[in-house]
Parts: C-alpha cells; sequence; structure tokens
C-alpha cells in the first residue's frame, strides 16, 4: 500500500497526528554531531559531522589567504558552498551543481549574513592587503529530507571548530608568515539555527521531514532563528498558503527548538575542549 | 506601489503548456520551468535560488493537473533594478500567467517592505533604502485569502515586526491585485 499509494498512506497516520516512523507531528529526529578531529575532516581547519536521524551532513572549513576587495578593504570572505554529490540519494545525478544545490548554498550564505554570526570585519589582517577567506564546504552524504537545518547546524558547529593561526606580515619582504603553532578561536557572535516545517494539504504542519514526506508535501517553510529570538530569516519558497497564524506557530516551535540545538552544541563543544 | 515602482522592470515571456522533453515530463502535471537573467552578467546562484522560488510559488497557483506531460517555461528578464526586484519579479510572473490564460487557481502579487533602522517600515522600497534598512522583507501574497504564498527575509527582525510587515503587505496587495485588473480591462477593452 505504501509504495502503490503513498498520500493516503500518510493521510491515515496524520489523521492520528503521528507519522509512519513513530514521531509525533512536532517532534524531530534524534540529532547527533561530532565535532573536530573526532571522526571528522583532519586536513581542515575545523570541520563537522552531522546526523539528522538518517540524513547525514559533513562540513569542512578552509580558511585561506587573500586580498580583500577593492570596495570593503577591511572585510574578509566567508564562502559557503553546499554540495550534493549522487551519493546520497538517486534523485541527483553527477555534474554540475543542479538547482536544489545551488539554492541551498545562496541560503546558507544568506543566513551567515543576515544573522552576522560572524563578522567580516574579524577576518581582516591587514588593511586592504590581506584576510582570511573561509571556505565552507557543505557535503550531504545521506539525504533524507531537511538538508537546510543539518547544513545550518554542520556549518555552525564546524566554525565553532575553527583556529585561525597567527600572521604577520613581514615589512621588508611585504609577504605573509603564518605562524601555525599560535591558534585563536573564531569570534563567532550569533548562534543561527535552522527549523524546517512541510505543508501537507495546505493544512498540517510537520516538522523535521523525511524525503518521502518532503515528496508528498505541497510546501516547505524554513525558520531560522538566533539566541535573541530574532528570525534571521523565512524561507518559504512558494508551495501552499499559509495564513499569518500558522507561520507564528511555526516561529514559536522554531523558537523552542533553538534552545535544544544549542544545548547539544554546548555539550559537545565542552566535551572536546580539555583534549 | 504599482508594476514598475520606479525604474525597476522586469519583461516576462511564458512559452507553454507546450511538449515537454522525455526526461523533464511528469505524468500528472504540467512541468514548470523557470529563467531568470540578470542584467548584467551570466546567471548565478542567486538567479537560481529566485528561480527556485518563482517556480515553486507558480506550482502552486497554476492547475497543472489539467496539462498533463507538458512543460510551461517563463522566462524573466530584469531591464533595470532600482530596488524591490524580486517582487517586481512576482507581480511579471503573475501578469504572464495571466496573460497567457493558463488555469490558475488564484492570483499572486509580490509586495517587499524594508524595515528602517528605527522600525519604520517602508512598502516597494528603492535600492537605497534597501541598502540602509536593517531587514528586508518580500512576501508573495495570494488572492483569495490573502495568505502567504513565498516569503525571503535579508537582514534579521523580532517576531512581532515580521507580522506588522506582512499585515501592511496583505493590505498592499489589494492595490495591486486593483492594478492587475485595471490593466486586463485596458487590455481586453479594445
Amino acid at each position: 500500500f505504501r509504495t502503490v499509494e503513498p498520500l493516503e498512506y500518510y493521510r491515515r497516520f496524520l489523521k492520528e497526528n503521528c507519522r509512519p516512523d513513530g514521531r509525533e507531528l512536532g517532534e524531530f529526529r534524534a540529532t547527533t554531531v561530532n565535532i573536530g578531529n573526532t571522526g571528522s575532516i583532519t586536513t581542515a581547519d575545523g570541520s563537522a559531522l552531522v546526523k539528522l536521524g538518517n540524513t547525514t551532513v559533513i562540513c569542512g572549513v578552509k580558511a585561506e589567504l587573500a586580498a580583500p576587495a577593492v570596495d570593503s578593504a577591511n572585510k574578509g570572505y566567508i564562502v559557503p558552498n553546499v554540495e550534493l554529490p549522487s551519493l546520497c540519494s538517486e534523485r541527483f545525478r553527477s555534474g554540475p551543481p543542479g538547482e536544489e544545490a545551488q539554492a541551498a548554498s545562496q541560503f546558507i550564505a544568506d543566513v551567515i549574513e543576515n544573522s552576522q554570526m560572524i563578522v567580516k570585519e574579524d577576518l581582516c589582517i591587514a588593511n586592504g592587503k590581506l584576510a582570511w577567506v573561509l571556505y565552507c564546504d557543505i557535503i550531504c552524504l545521506d539525504y533524507d529530507g531537511n538538508l537546510l537545518d543539518a547544513s545550518v547546524f554542520a556549518l555552525l558547529a564546524a566554525l565553532k571548530n575553527v583556529q585561525l593561526p597567527a600572521v604577520l606580515i613581514n615589512e621588508e619582504t611585504g609577504l605573509s608568515e603564518v605562524n601555525l603553532k599560535q591558534k585563536t578561536p573564531l569570534i563567532i557572535k550569533k548562534h543561527p539555527v535552522a527549523t524546517s516545517f512541510a505543508i501537507f494539504d495546505d493544512t498540517l504542519l510537520i516538522v523535521d521531514p523525511t524525503a518521502e514526506e518532503e515528496d508528498l508535501a505541497t510546501g516547505t517553510v524554513t525558520i531560522v532563528t538566533d539566541e535573541e529570538g530574532r528570525l534571521c530569516s523565512v524561507h518559504k519558497p512558494g508551495g501552499s498558503p499559509l495564513t499569518g497564524a500558522k507561520l507564528q506557530d511555526c516561529i514559536t516551535r522554531a523558537i523552542t527548538r533553538h534552545k535544544e540545538v544549542k544545548k547539544l552544541i554546548d555539550k559537545v563543544i565542552k566535551s572536546i575542549t580539555p583534549k | 506601489p504599482c508594476l514598475s515602482p520606479g525604474d525597476t522592470s522586469v519583461l516576462a515571456g511564458l512559452y507553454g503548456p507546450a511538449e515537454a522533453k522525455l526526461s523533464k515530463e511528469l505524468p500528472d502535471r504540467a512541468a514548470l520551468e523557470v529563467l531568470l537573467r540578470p542584467k548584467v552578467g551570466l546567471p548565478g546562484v542567486l538567479e537560481r535560488s529566485r528561480e527556485q522560488q518563482l517556480r515553486q510559488t507558480c506550482e502552486a497557483v497554476v492547475l497543472g493537473a489539467l496539462h498533463p506531460r507538458t512543460a510551461i517555461t517563463l522566462v524573466l528578464q530584469v531591464l533595470s533594478d532600482a530596488g524591490s526586484l524580486l517582487s517586481c519579479c512576482l507581480n511579471a510572473a503573475c501578469m504572464a500567467l495571466l496573460d497567457a490564460g493558463l488555469p490558475l487557481c488564484s492570483l499572486f502579487c509580490g509586495v517587499t517592505c524594508a524595515l528602517g533602522p528605527d522600525g519604520a517600515i517602508t512598502l516597494d522600497p528603492t535600492a537605497r533604502q534597501e541598502q540602509e534598512a536593517r531587514a528586508v522583507l518580500t512576501f508573495a501574497i495570494d488572492s483569495r485569502e490573502r495568505k502567504v504564498l513565498m516569503t525571503t527575509t535579508k537582514g534579521s527582525c523580532s517576531v512581532e515586526e515580521m507580522q506588522q510587515c506582512l499585515a501592511a503587505a496583505q493590505r498592499a496587495a489589494d492595490t495591486v491585485f486593483q492594478f492587475y485588473r485595471d490593466s486586463l480591462r485596458r487590455r481586453y477593452s479594445k
């Protein structure tokens, strides 16, 4: 029945206010996060692996040096890139990034910009001459829905793990000398957390959709909040119309989720710092 | 608040329902494709993201089930950008859908709100107002019950401010829908 009439199969569960995998409508899947050298990328300056149920996303941050842009001489760059390789799901073909990957990359760039989580002026080393470029590569290893939440979480965790080496500019030669022994952690001002919802049949809202639920849904909403309860981004790319009240419900749920995620990140960071 | 607020103008061309390529055709509904071309340069990641938003907004209103296995292509060319670009694209897309006579379940319109540093709400901001604003929110409002079809935000704002912007946008939507009615009346009364 599930393969023949997936929508009817789902409707039966939704009538009872629960989902086939046993979750409530407002319940998230089990979230686990691995930061830094414990099981993640050792060659990157910062990395994190996030698992949201089956959806697995890994983020690696590499810091490189570059000259800042002419019109913003005291700002560095953060360049996020989301990749959906064909190994994560049969719906993605290998080749140039598809629309979903590009839209996700743009979304992450917007979140970084809107939430001001990293002040670009902090990334500048010498005004007009040298600045850090943080290349954040977010790669999905297993796609089971809710890519945006997992990506934002992985990015946040990886950036918290980044240690930037001290850079001195040699006055005589004009070249930069990187001191790998002296490292300072990256200053993160805000901690944005994304919460995604799927809209069913114009009325029902379910949290943290799996890939199957996303396919059957008639629309999606993603809300990004930061610690103060401010909205960094309300992303609703089309889909069924929602009233203002329903949107308000989503926002309240997102704020609760933010607290849970923040607690999780703090716990993980505390557990790795003594090393 | 009108279709080209200030000097922003977008040209929209709609082609369809036409025969779809085998790889792109869907068995039960029409396949919608949106192409957004910026004024200068090649389309990049930002255009792709805008295309996805426009496509899903149009898919929600177009009754695709009446034209299965066909392709509807919407091409938008930005002629000039003086602020509120995304809502201009939304309005152009809706008018193109109307002009082509495609079956729609409702109309939609795009409204942009800018939140100034002092909390003042400006509708249809110019490029300079957008830059000075603390946050810029774009909504696509549908014509039947003024519900929200699409939202995008730039910059951060509080929840109350977002609700206020939404209410203001819903009120402004009435003016835009009246404009649609007037332009169509002019077109078909000749």
